[in-house]
């Protein structure tokens, strides 16, 4: 069980998903981190992107090495996925599908919860 | 209680900024502890010392301002957000030898580390804004 959860619910262009990735590693140089990516965060998640020619900076590329930050359990909500017609292999990082029940539980189990 | 306040809401662009003030307010009144109040996305706007509201309107970053310096507040400003966004101190402004600087003396500027710590010495950490 990690200490601090963190929960992207933004989409990749929002500056909340940006500074909501600083935070986290920032966070996993003090605590043990998972992150949940809900709503329109799971966006964050999907391969290939490149926010350069909209202006923006591809921070995303910085989830692969979230593992090496000692950032191991990267979740999403399966029936979120589904919705978005999305698999897992078009995802830029492992990460593990949860049930709603599941997600409820990951709440549920966490003190400390920071949301971007 | 020991408290820890997270505004992410810039003033008068969303609730969050002042409902934040409110509710830190408020649980000073009620003789809790605020451990920190940590200022972080468009939030860091609330500390800025050049705004000029309408004189009918609220001084929403005097408000922090002052409620920080009578509580004696820790009022802290990500500084990776503030520096993108032109808000400096006077050191920083001196640094990237820009012509002015921005952020009221009653808060001061720090790092992502500081939300972390804030995270885990609060009993409870409450967020406004998204």
């Amino acid at each position: 069980m990690s200490q601090i959860l963190f929960v992207m619910s933004r989409s990749p262009g929002s500056i909340n998903a940006q500074e909501g990735f600083d935070a986290l590693l920032m966070g996993s140089a003090f605590a043990t981190c998972s992150v949940v990516f809900l709503g329109t965060g799971l966006f964050q998640l999907v391969d290939g992107q490149d926010a350069e020619p909209l202006g923006g900076k591809n921070f995303s590329h910085g989830f692969g090495a979230l593992n090496d930050y000692g950032v191991s359990e990267i979740y999403c909500n399966k029936r979120e996925l589904d919705r978005a017609d999305l698999a897992i292999q078009d995802l830029s990082v492992p990460v593990r599908l949860l049930d709603d029940d599941e997600i409820n539980a990951l709440f549920n189990d966490h003190q400390m919860i920071l949301s971007f | 209680m020991k408290f820890a306040i997270v505004v992410y809401g810039a003033p008068y662009s969303h609730q969050a900024s002042r409902s934040g003030y409110l509710f830190t307010r408020a649980v000073l009144d009620m003789g809790h502890e605020v451990h920190r109040v940590f200022f972080y996305h468009d939030g860091v706007y609330n500390a800025s010392k050049l705004a000029a509201p309408p004189q009918d309107e609220a001084d929403i970053q005097a408000d922090w301002a002052t409620l920080g310096s009578t509580h004696d507040l820790d009022l802290v400003v990500c500084i990776a957000s503030a520096l993108r966004r032109g808000m400096l101190d006077p050191t920083e402004a001196a640094r990237y030898d820009k012509s002015a600087d921005s952020i009221a003396d009653e808060f001061s500027i720090s790092g992502l580390g500081q939300l972390i710590d804030a995270t885990l010495e609060a009993d409870k950490v409450v967020t406004f804004g998204v």
